[in-house]
């Protein structure tokens, strides 16, 4: 079987957990029998195509002269829209962003229809014309590729998959790694909740990675139940021997919290529960690692607190870094608001950290050897931080019965439940 | 004679409420009143009165040929006292009839047995105490907490001058050997111990509305049919269950009420067995052998061992901490810090903290008040956390309040 795959990010460049759960699922996939063509806006070349033959949209030339080119965009302009689609950006930024747009006066949608386009494959100013532009260069691939299914990431890939429906009449499935709910909470960006709808609606199957984020499909969304079909992430299990000890030039426990600070993942609550737990025991240090729209009120928050001298922002971390962090953490806390899944506790349960996680995830319905609380619930994630600090036979119950946990949620295993899928809706 | 011994366990745990880190040392109110009031009056009102106004009937039916036996742990005495003053009423009725023999545990249904020779002796002369207060008679016979045994706490119990003690029937302990006899102690023989046969008591226990099951319906004349096919030279039947089978489990709806009121006519009727509490088992029959219980055994799960209680990390650090305070509370004379001590050592706060029940056992979730082991030792190691602090402050001004020594030293010089 032959998938035409559409993702936004390949690792090593990736912002989230999205780029990460398209390669092991991909590597899945490869070990179950499936060829993958993989998509991305723009590849680097350093990418690790073992599993995957990469195709970088952006040396994909297309010819605009060409008869049939008309029929494809015609497939594609309901996307077409004329504003900055930021979608892991909140208001603070969007405001700095429509500054900066409006001095330049980016014409909006001209350079979609050149023959050659470079892709940024990030989430910038013009989204919205790489997102077309993608979704062109997905129908024109649909026209040229043979393949039996089409599998499409994420919102921003979602027109190209209708796209490659359409021209080539093979079925699609969508696979939601995160709602414009999660995203958002209650503010949704119309235009994207739109293409969201529209890619479940025009989709076969729709893969939600847990029954949380299904719930939302299904309450949110009004699709069909029957087409909607859960399948957890996993995580990989592999860890670089160097990166599991590392050097801690503190005494104090650490206790870690590792994300985009941004509304969806509750850094507020992380700050003010750390607050709690400092006034009663000053011999812990926390650290938020990452950055985000929310990042500045956030510095601010902690100084108002007067906890700056026991409380750390690291900026961005990626790659080893990461791994790192895990391995200096005692305690690993994500008090996301609504995650989707949440692959970063499964990466410090195998980094043996002992992790915290708000019920209002993915990733609270597989993990059971873990503290799970909501994400509201200030005085309990306070205590249950506190719990870990002081009694350790929470962190040696982790840490006997997480990695067993681990051994569960393999990728292959995730990919032998998307390929069912596929055989459900491959005639 | 052969016999038929009905033992009820009626016990409730003063559950702890949810208790901060940050109230460590500043409030020492360990309680859900809540949820206890609203358990206990539940309980009291399905379970209790109705099945103690059924006994009692019974009892007035047949006289002195029906007659049951209890423990009724002291902090469920005190939660009676405390919340429901007509259960612990009804219960007094009931026993008033004569025909009910009160059983002694430990006050609080604690693990101490495994842990503490002196403290257990305490805590059962307390339960003793309060029980010969209530009802006006002091307990002969013994069970320990969820039927925990092995030999050496038969012969601790035997020390303390019971005659008989109830445990489990355990298939790995009796082996081809049948539960239905009565036995003794492997290291002291006096001590006779009667086993709970557990098929004909989870038949009512467990498995009573189990529509899968394929005896049910369970009625009367069928579970006589049952005992019927005991052998002929067997001689008693040990049915132990949770009084709150009765109302509670089994709603009344199962027709457990009925099931119960019709049992006793229908095994006068169609067999020759009778009624017997457990020290009159002991007193009319032969123990047949000893029975050898190396290891600790309970009722409890699959396992029929402490494994619901002790074992993994949390509740063995939870476990060792508390009890690392027995010296301590040797001096300690203070009420409120001694009935703290008491109800947190309720083997119920244990059970909350088992991870078996991640992949076993619906029981294991019965009231139980958190939604996860680390919860249920979090919370716990909180309120212990305060009550340390609470002793060392009491004993810090036992201290300071003594005569200081070396102002003796210079009068006496």
């Amino acid at each position: 079987m032959k998938v035409l795959m559409f993702g936004w990010e390949f690792p090593p460049h990736i912002t989230g957990g999205l780029g990460t759960a398209c390669f092991g699922l991909t590597q899945g996939l490869s070990k179950a029998g499936v060829e993958v063509l993989f998509v991305v806006p723009k590849a680097y070349g350093d990418e690790d195509e073992q599993a995957v033959k990469l195709v970088s949209a952006s040396n994909i030339k297309l010819n605009i002269k060409e008869a049939g080119f008309g029929k494809h965009w015609e497939k594609v302009t309901f996307i077409e829209v004329g504003s900055s689609l930021i979608p892991y950006v909140g208001p603070e930024d969007f405001a700095k962003v429509m500054e900066l747009s409006k001095m330049r006066k980016l014409s909006q949608t001209s350079s979609v229809f050149q023959e050659s386009f470079e892709f940024s494959g990030k989430y910038g100013t013009n989204l919205i014309d790489e997102v077309s532009r993608y979704a062109l260069v997905g129908a024109s691939l649909a026209e040229k590729m043979n393949f039996d299914v089409i599998h499409a990431h994420d919102w921003l890939t979602y027109p190209a998959g209708i796209a490659a429906k359409e021209i080539s009449g093979k079925p699609l499935v969508v696979h939601m790694h995160a709602t414009e709910f999660d995203r958002s909470g209650e503010n949704v960006n119309p235009q994207v909740f739109d293409i969201e709808k529209n890619g479940m609606e025009a989709a076969d199957r729709v893969i939600t990675v847990s029954n949380f984020t299904r719930k939302i499909v299904i309450d949110r969304y009004g699709i069909d139940p029957e087409k909607v079909f859960t399948v957890h992430n996993a995580v990989e299990h592999v860890i670089k021997p160097e990166l599991s000890e590392v050097d801690r030039n503190v005494d104090e426990k650490v206790v870690t919290f590792l994300g985009r600070i941004t509304y969806q993942k509750g850094p507020e609550y992380f700050i003010e529960a750390a607050n709690k737990v400092l006034k009663r025991d000053p011999n812990v240090r926390f650290v938020m690692a990452g950055t985000g729209d929310m990042m500045h009120k956030m510095i601010r928050r902690v100084a108002r607190l007067g906890i700056s001298t026991r409380f750390h922002f690291t900026g961005f971390l990626k790659g080893d870094d990461v791994d790192r962090m895990y391995a200096l953490s005692d305690v690993y806390v994500m008090p996301s608001v609504s995650e989707p899944f949440g692959i970063s506790p499964l990466e410090a349960v195998r980094s043996n950290v002992p992790v915290i996680i708000s019920r209002q995830s993915g990733v609270s319905e597989v993990l059971t050897h873990a503290i799970k609380i909501n994400f509201w619930d200030v005085d309990a994630l306070a205590d249950a931080i506190y719990g870990l600090l002081h009694y350790p036979a929470m962190n040696k119950m982790i840490e006997k019965h997480g990695p067993e946990e681990l051994k569960e949620m393999k990728w292959d295993r995730a990919a032998l439940l998307v390929k069912d899928i596929y055989l459900q809706v491959v005639k | 004679m052969r016999s038929v011994c009905f033992f009820f366990q009626v016990h409730q745990p003063y559950r702890l409420r949810t208790y901060r880190f940050f109230d460590i040392g500043d409030n020492h109110h360990y309680y859900d009143e809540y949820l206890n009031r609203s358990i206990i009056n539940r309980v009291t009102e399905h379970c209790y009165i109705p099945m103690n106004n059924l006994l009692i009937g019974l009892i007035k039916k047949y006289g002195k040929k029906f007659k049951v036996s209890f423990s009724i742990t002291g902090s469920a005495i005190d939660q009676m006292q405390q919340y429901a003053p007509a259960a612990l009423k009804s219960f007094q009725e009931l026993v008033a009839t004569g025909n009910v023999e009160l059983v002694a545990e430990t006050y609080s249904h604690t693990l101490v047995a495994l842990k503490d020779k002196d403290e257990f002796k305490q805590q059962v002369q307390k339960h003793c105490d309060k029980i010969e207060e209530l009802f006006g008679k002091r307990p002969t016979s013994f069970t320990n907490t969820e039927m925990i045994y092995d030999d050496k706490i038969g012969e601790m119990v035997a020390e303390m001058g019971f005659k008989v003690m109830l445990t489990e029937g355990a298939k790995h302990i009796l082996g081809w050997k049948s539960p239905n006899y009565l036995y003794c102690n492997a290291i002291n023989p006096r001590m006779k111990v009667l086993l709970r046969n557990f098929r004909m008591s989870d038949d009512i226990a467990f498995r009573f509305s189990e529509q899968k099951w394929s005896e049910w319906p369970l009625t009367a004349d069928k579970y006589v049919q049952w005992i019927k096919q005991v052998g002929e030279n067997q001689e008693t039947i040990n049915v132990f269950v949770d009084y709150e089978t009765f109302g509670e489990h089994q709603w009344s709806t199962t027709g457990i009420f009925d099931f119960m009121k019709a049992l006793p006519a229908a095994i006068f009727k169609n067999t020759d067995f009778e009624f017997a509490t457990p020290s009159e088992v002991a007193n009319h029959l032969q123990p047949i052998s000893a029975i050898h219980v190396p290891q600790p055994i309970s009722w409890a799960d699959e396992e029929r061992d402490t494994t619901a209680w002790l074992g993994n990390d949390l509740q063995d650090e939870a476990f060792d901490s508390l009890y690392s305070l027995t010296e301590k509370i040797k001096h300690v004379d203070d009420p409120s810090i001694l009935r703290d001590w008491q109800y947190l050592q309720t083997s119920d706060h244990f059970y909350y903290m088992c991870t078996k029940w991640f992949t076993d056992g619906e029981v294991h979730k019965y009231f139980n008040p958190y939604p996860s082991p680390y919860e249920a030792f979090m919370n716990f190691m909180n309120v212990l956390s305060d009550l340390m602090i609470r002793i060392d402050r009491y004993l810090q001004n036992l201290e300071k309040n003594k005569p200081k020594p070396d102002t003796i030293l210079v009068t006496t010089i």
